[in-house]
């Protein structure tokens, strides 16, 4: 291979939609953050964030390798550790047109992402340094061998035929199940079912959805490869089904309570794109549609179910992309065409009823291995270095107890007050303060 | 000399504010609070969760009074608070021992008196006058 064969116009696609891919994980942090409680918004932020750091730094080291490596059917390879072997010239097993480092960046984006949605069901009530190191073992354990069985050359899955654009199975489904088990695992928050938990500031959900939505192009279209039909079917596909999403949503809403709300209109079109992404660049523009209904109406029964019970998936994580991914993960299976993708595969509609067997086999494995993995590393964190956050840090807030900030300061009296004579502080910023003599006080004029 | 502290509606109190000055009182301090009174209680939704708001939001205006604007202002506040449904609010009036203008030093009567009270009162007359709410 030389690198004459890359195409200028695939690999700046790609490149660009890697940056797209990483503004999702900043969507997500205002999405999830403005869900939460006031005194918990940063720590439910850097949930997101700290994700662009770590497995930044982890999928560089290990897990592009361990995904994409030449390997065995169940893991990929330790030739590309440290980006070692990972040049500027394409790698025909993945994308004939594009640097292989191109390859390494878009899919490092979908790593950073994956860990970061689950953190929406566990908000308010985890120990941050455990949250980080769930963070690198999620991602080593579970996501970099899922996404080789998917992806990876000689993935069992892949082998099989399972179809997966974008990753229904590896990113939402594995999330979405993950959130579900950890939202048990740690309980639910103390003021669960107790208090009134409000989103404490709805504008950001509905800034974080609407750059899920546009980082989604590069999520979905970007997962062609290569600026092409493929990219454009898969754009169309994704927004189709986000507007469709949110549309039913919206409607479900006001039967039920009356109204439409922005949390639920910004719910329905993440839940419409989770849908969507496994089968984005195999369906018609018409079948991407009904995914988009179907994914909405089924997440939101869930949704409404979820919410009468004990579980405190605080932020509704396995119904957003769990059972949105379950149900796009199937419908592919269902709709799927070669007419549309002559490199994808045949669904049930098409004649080939066997397309769903491989598809439920696929949501089957996901969901035990994510599953059962992720209760393997949240007992491992709770019995080292603790999981589930103190009961007196719980209550004063995740922000201040975790990293000794606060969102939003300025708006109470202590702000006019000026700092305190904190003595033991050692490292404390000394603001000098001048007391101006007070004016004589003049004679009472009576 | 009295403290007059008003409870009202947060979307009354561009009138409640007219009528203080027309009344001639200009000297008033408003918070922003949050209680509970006999109103039924309101619901929100979000997602699967219907949750019950206790509490409403209310604006508190406080004012100190000299013996002969007490009445009016009681009225003031009658008249252009209510709206004749539950959740309309309280005045409370309470006996006050001293007050002093800490610019001045000047006290009690003296101190109660906004140096431009004429002003913010005519023109709040004006206002109403034109039909406008000042």
């Amino acid at each position: 291979m030389t690198q004459a064969t890359i195409s200028a116009g695939d690999t700046a696609w790609v490149l660009v939609s890697s940056a797209l891919v990483l503004l999702m994980t900043v969507g997500l942090a205002f999405f999830y953050g403005g869900l939460v409680r006031p005194k918990n918004a940063l720590n439910t932020m850097m949930m997101s964030v700290v994700a662009l750091g770590v497995i930044g730094v982890q999928w560089m080291l290990i897990g592009y390798s361990l995904a994409f490596a030449p390997g065995n059917s169940w893991l990929g390879g330790l030739s590309w550790l440290g980006f070692n072997n990972v040049g500027l010239d394409p790698n025909p097993t993945y994308s004939a047109t594009i640097p292989i480092q191109a390859h390494a960046m878009f899919q490092g984006m979908f790593a950073i992402i994956t860990p970061a949605l689950i953190s929406g069901a566990i908000v308010e009530r985890m120990r941050f340094r455990g949250y980080v190191v769930f963070l690198v073992l999620w991602a080593t354990l579970i996501y970099d061998p899922l996404a080789h069985w998917v992806w990876g050359s000689g993935g069992w899955l892949l082998k099989r035929g399972a179809l997966d654009f974008a990753g229904g199975t590896v990113v939402h489904i594995s999330a979405g199940v993950s959130a579900l088990v950890a939202a048990w695992f740690l309980g639910p928050r103390r003021d669960y079912r107790r208090v009134p938990i409000a989103p404490h500031n709805v504008p950001l959900v509905l800034l974080g959805a609407g750059l899920l939505w546009f980082g989604w192009f590069g999520f979905n279209a970007g997962s062609a490869l290569a600026a092409n039909g493929l990219a454009a079917l898969a754009f169309v596909n994704t927004n189709t089904a986000a507007a469709a999403a949110l549309v039913t949503w919206a409607a479900l809403d006001l039967a039920r309570t009356g109204k439409i709300t922005a949390v639920g209109a910004a719910t329905g079109l993440v839940v419409g794109l989770v849908g969507i992404t496994p089968a984005a660049g195999y369906v018609t523009p018409m079948s991407g549609l009904l995914i988009g209904v179907l994914a909405a109406a089924i997440s939101y029964t869930a949704i409404q179910i979820r919410s009468r019970t004990k579980l405190d998936d605080a932020l509704d994580v396995f119904s957003c992309h769990g059972i949105a991914g379950i149900t796009g993960a199937l419908l592919t299976g269902v709709f799927a065409t070669k007419l549309m993708n002559p490199a994808g595969g045949d669904g049930l509609l098409a004649g080939n009823a066997a397309q769903m067997g491989v598809q439920l086999l696929a949501v089957v494995t996901t969901v035990a291995f994510a599953g059962l993995g992720t209760l393997g590393i949240l007992a491992l964190v709770q019995v080292t270095i603790g999981a589930r956050a103190d009961l007196p840090d719980e209550t004063a807030g995740l922000d201040l107890s975790q990293h000794g900030e606060e969102a939003y300061l300025g708006t109470d009296l202590g702000s006019l007050a000026g700092p305190g004579g904190g003595g033991s502080l050692g490292g404390s910023v000394v603001v000098e303060s001048f007391i101006a003599e007070p004016t004589a006080a003049p004679e009472p004029a009576v | 000399m009295k403290l007059i502290t008003t409870i009202v509606r947060p979307d009354r109190v561009p009138e409640v504010k007219a009528a203080l000055f027309r009344a001639g009182i200009t000297g008033i301090t408003l918070s922003r609070v949050s209680g509970h009174g006999g109103e039924h209680e309101r619901f929100e939704q979000y997602r699967g969760t219907a949750l019950v708001m206790e509490f409403h939001e209310k604006v508190k205006i406080e004012m100190v009074c000299s013996e002969p604007f007490v009445e009016p202002c009681v009225r003031a506040i009658l008249s252009s608070a209510r709206t004749g449904e539950v959740g309309d609010g309280k005045i409370f009036i309470q006996p006050i021992e001293r007050v002093i203008r800490i610019r001045t030093g000047e006290v009690d009567n003296a101190a109660l008196t906004a140096v431009n009270a004429d002003a913010v009162q005519r023109a709040a007359i004006n206002a109403a006058g034109m039909g406008g709410v000042a």
